[in-house]
Formats: C-alpha cells, structure tokens, sequence
C-alpha cells in the first residue's frame, strides 16, 4: 500500500493520476481468523487498529453488515470534547483526544482534525453550577477547561445573543483544545491502516448468529458463511441489543434514534462549536460552510434512523433564540441515526457471559469522540483480558450499583 | 410521528401528547430478591428489533398510563390497552400475528 504525502500528489499530478490505488481491499472471508469484530464503525476499526498496532495481533477480521462507516460514525455530528465529569469517562475522553491530536499522522491519512474549541453555555443557574463543578473537576483530572463570562462568550461567538428572553447565556465551560474532525475519513483511515497490516475489513456480511461450545466463542454465522474465531468483539452501537441476543445474553441498552440537520451553505460565521444544553440544541460551522446543527434523541425504541419531526422543531426554535441570525437560513438535509443508551450514559467495555466474547457498546449521543480510546482500552482487553481505561466501564456495574453518572456532562446530544 | 390512542379516554393525538415510559410488563424485583433478578428489572432490555410492548403516558390529556404494541422497525402501531394487565391482551396478540406472521409469540 503506497503512502499518502504531498510528494505522491505532485507525482501523480505529472502523469494524469493513473497511479493511485485502491485506498484498501475487499476481501472474500476467510474460514477462520485470531478475531473476528463485528462492526465497521469507528470504535470496531479502532479496536482492530490497536490489536495490531499495541498487541501484534493482526491476523483479524473486521465485518460489517452494510457499508464501512454507514452507522452512526457517518451520521454524527463530529464534536469531539473530554470535560467530563467522573474520573474514568475524564481518561478515556481525554486519552482519545488526546489521540485525535496526531492520528493523521499516525494513520498517514487526514481526518482533518480541528481543534477549534467547544463551548457548552450555561443559561440556567442551575446549569452554571453544575459546570462550575465540572471546571474544579476537571482540574483535578488535568483536563484542560474554564468556565468564561458572557462577556468572553460574545468575543468567541460574536453572532450569539446573550440576553434571552428565555435563556439568557450566564456564561460556558470552555475547552480550547476540543473540536471537530471529518467523521468518515476516521473509518477511512482505520481501516486503511488496518488493510496496511493485513486485517480484513469485508462489507456486506451480516452477523446472524453467534456459535459456543461449553461457553467458549467458537465462530459467527454471517451472510457469507461461517466464520471461526478464538476471540470475538460485538461493536455495533444501536444493534447491540441484537447481537447480545445472538450471544445470549441481555443489556442495560435501548436504541433510540438520534437526528442531525445542516444548512445550506453560508460565509464563515462560527469557527468555534457552541453547545446549549437547556435547549437541547448545539451547533458548528463545517469547512463547506453548513451549519452543523443536532438535537435531542426521542425517548422510544427504534430502529428505523429517522427521527421525529418535532425534535427538530424544538431544537431549531431554541437556536434562533440563541442565534437570531439563523432564522432565516433554509435547511439542506436531515438524518437519524439509532444510538445505544445506558441508563448512566457512560458506555460499556466489557468481557461478557460468553468466554471469548467482549462488547464495546453504550456509547450512545456522543461515542465519535471516544473512538481512539475506546479503540485502544477495547484492544487492550481483547488482548490482555483486563485494561486501565476500560475497568471502570464493565456491564457488570451496573448490577454491583458503580454508576458512571455522566446524565449532566452528556445531557445533549453530542 | 406517531398516532396513538388513550384506551383511558379514547382520545387519539400525535405523539407530542403523550410521554414515552418505556418496556412494559417488567415484574418489579424489590429488597429481598437476588442479584441477577433485580439487575433484570432494574436494567436489561429486551431492546426488541420488531414488535415492541410500551408504557406511555397520556401526559397532556387524562394524565393515565396505558401500553402500545408497536414495531421498532416500521413504527406501525398495532394497538393500546390499559396498563392494568401484566401481559398483552389476546385481542392485540391476534392483530399482531395477522400483521406479522413470522412474530414468535410474546415472550
Ligand atoms: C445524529 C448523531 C449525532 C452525533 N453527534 C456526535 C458528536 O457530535 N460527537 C460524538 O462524540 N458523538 C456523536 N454521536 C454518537 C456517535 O456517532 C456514536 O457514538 C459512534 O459513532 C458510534 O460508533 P460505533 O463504531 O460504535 O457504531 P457505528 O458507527 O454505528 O458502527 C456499528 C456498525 O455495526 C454494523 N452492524 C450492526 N449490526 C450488524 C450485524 N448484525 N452484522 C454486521 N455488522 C453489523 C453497522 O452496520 C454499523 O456500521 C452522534 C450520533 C448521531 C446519530
Ligand atoms: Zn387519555
């Protein structure tokens, strides 16, 4: 596989672009591999990347039932952030930013990674407090925050309107080093570097059941035939539910369909992100100009990636009050995706009942984020049977009453 | 959108009226039961791909709570009953079959 760099443009622009590659392969399924993940999401790719990468364990299979990225990694909204606010969700948020920060040179391949900072306004008084809180916690965890005044907000946003009526802005936590990435270029990326160390990344393939003997994962059964494996890991966010089912086993996981909306085009406006809570509403500026807008999920089991119609409208209402000038912008595209909820908020990286068996789920409204983590802490558990990152976030805590609270940090949609 | 009908009132709105409550038919497990019966309750979800039984409340009508069949993947609503039941009365059971043949039966 031949790298990507400025000289390779230069090269291929002197003789018409004919020597350019596939960027990975499609191969046909094998009987058997050391691994098999089901899902080519971000955080699927990512564990294979880093089973290969930490762990020489590369003789791996990544599967997907439709196309790579075509989950809810294609559909977000690419905020990627870490003031959170209990210790173990601060590591893992903070180790996969902290990730993101050199992953295009990592996987020679850019996922344009902006950190243009992230702000979340506090416009209740209950809200300020509450991110107050999260500023002193995340001191303690070395996570870089602040919490700024309107004033500060204004020069950052000079299109916000601070005053109201309903929800005047009191102030924001403020991460500078968060930001925004090109959400398909992370599977891109992943699995390209994944095809570079000789993993298979194969598309079409449905799991539709899962084999054990004397509870000891065996092999998968998929729409391309059986596959063998010694270690397998479900990472398919809103069909987990689906797959634990194949496995035997039940979650602490409902699917819920989460939506997105952009504008059309207009001239820079915003180059930072801005996130109102309260209102269930945030927005960006993408590099094409669009508004990037997202919302609140609804509260009821689906799985049809569309959401309901009055979700936008709240979540719309609200940003013209906080961005009076977008009034009047028309709308380009809407989309739903179907996330993963737990009833803490905080995901799920996990041996399951099954011996072999691992699932990385739960990742609901905000996993794009948490994609190089979860990727690293679930390799690691994969490989070794136990990691740092990932202890805290067993689906056993749930039963042992350790909850990882993060209702407030994670409050919308993100 | 959704159209449901409170079995408590008959009235028939969209969604925006009601308020979603969640699976329906969970048996509650309370102090004194084991670990895994109480984490059953309190936690895991069937999280059904297909046909689903619902708690929702008439929240901005007659305030009660009833239970819809519903499917997760279509969004077609088979029918509401009255939350007083601890499973899903033989009347929706036949609709749903009529309307999903291969539907394993409610477990
Ligand atoms: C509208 C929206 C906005 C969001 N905004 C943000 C944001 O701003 N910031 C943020 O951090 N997060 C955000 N998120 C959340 C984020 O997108 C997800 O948490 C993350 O992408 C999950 O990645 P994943 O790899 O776990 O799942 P996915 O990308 O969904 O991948 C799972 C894959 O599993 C495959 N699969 C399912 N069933 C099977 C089967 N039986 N056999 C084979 N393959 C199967 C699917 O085809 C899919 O490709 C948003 C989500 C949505 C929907
Ligand atoms: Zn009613």
């Amino acid at each position: 596989m031949k790298r990507y760099s400025a000289f390779a443009i230069a090269r291929e622009a002197l003789r018409q672009h004919r020597g350019w590659t596939e960027a990975w392969p499609s191969p046909a399924p094998r009987d058997r591999y050391d691994v098999v993940i089901v899902g080519a999401g971000g955080h699927g790719l990512a564990t294979a990347y880093y089973l290969g990468k930490n762990h020489g364990i590369t003789n791996v299979a990544v599967i997907d039932k439709g196309w790579l990225g075509g989950g809810n990694t294609g559909r977000n909204t690419t905020i990627i952030r870490s003031n959170y606010l209990q210790d173990p969700s601060a590591a893992i948020y903070e180790k996969s930013r902290a990730l993101y920060e050199t992953l295009s040179q990592d996987l020679n391949y850019n996922i344009m990674f902006s950190p243009r900072g992230v702000m979340m306004l506090a416009q209740t008084e209950h809200e300020k407090r509450g991110y107050l809180r999260t500023e002193r916690a995340n001191a303690l965890q070395g996570v870089d925050t602040r919490f700024i005044s309107p004033a500060e907000v204004k020069k950052l946003v000079p299109i916000i309107n601070l005053d109201g009526p309903r929800y005047p802005v009191l102030g924001a936590l403020w991460q500078a080093r968060a930001g925004t990435a090109r959400h398909d270029a992370v599977a891109w990326g992943y699995a390209r570097a994944c095809a570079a160390m000789g993993m298979h990344v194969i598309e079409n393939c449905a799991v539709t059941g899962v084999e054990a003997v004397g509870g000891q994962v065996t092999a998968v059964n998929t729409t391309r035939g059986t596959i063998g494996c010694k270690k397998l890991g479900i990472v398919v966010a809103g069909h987990s539910g689906k797959l634990a089912e194949m496995a035997g086993f039940r979650l602490p996981v409902e699917s819920v369909a989460l939506q997105a909306l952009v504008s059309e085009p207009i001239k820079p406006c915003m180059d930072v992100v801005v996130m109102a809570n309260t209102v269930h509403g945030y927005m960006s500026q993408s590099d094409k100009g669009e508004m990037v807008i997202g919302g609140g999920a609804d509260g009821y089991n689906n799985y049809t990636q569309r959401g309901s119609w009055h979700h936008i409208e709240e979540t719309v209402r609200a940003l013209c009050e906080t961005f009076p000038m977008i009034a009047r912008l028309k709308m380009l595209r809407q989309w739903g995706g179907i996330v993963d909820m737990t009833g803490d908020r905080s995901p799920i990286i996990s041996k399951t009942p099954l011996s072999g068996c691992f699932i990385n789920c739960g990742w609901g409204t905000g996993g794009f984020k948490a994609i190089p983590g979860s990727g690293w802490a679930m390799a690691d558990l994969m490989a070794k049977g136990e990691s740092p990152l990932a202890g805290a976030f067993s689906m056993y805590r749930f039963r042992e009453g350790r909850f990882i609270d993060e209702s407030v940090a994670a409050g919308v949609a993100h | 959108m959704l159209l449901l009908t409170c079995p408590c009132c008959g009235v028939t709105a969209e969604e925006t009226e009601f308020a979603p409550g969640g699976e329906a038919h969970l048996t509650r497990h309370g102090p004194g039961s084991d670990d895994d019966a109480f984490e059953s309750y309190m936690f895991n979800r069937k999280n059904v791909m297909g046909v689903h039984f619902e708690r929702w409340r008439h929240a901005y009508g007659c305030g009660k709570w009833f239970i819809a069949a519903r499917c997760t993947v279509t969004l077609e609503v088979f029918g509401t009953y009255p939350a007083q039941t601890t499973e899903p009365p033989p009347g929706i059971v036949e609709k749903i079959k009529a309307k999903r043949p291969e539907w394993e039966g409610y477990k």
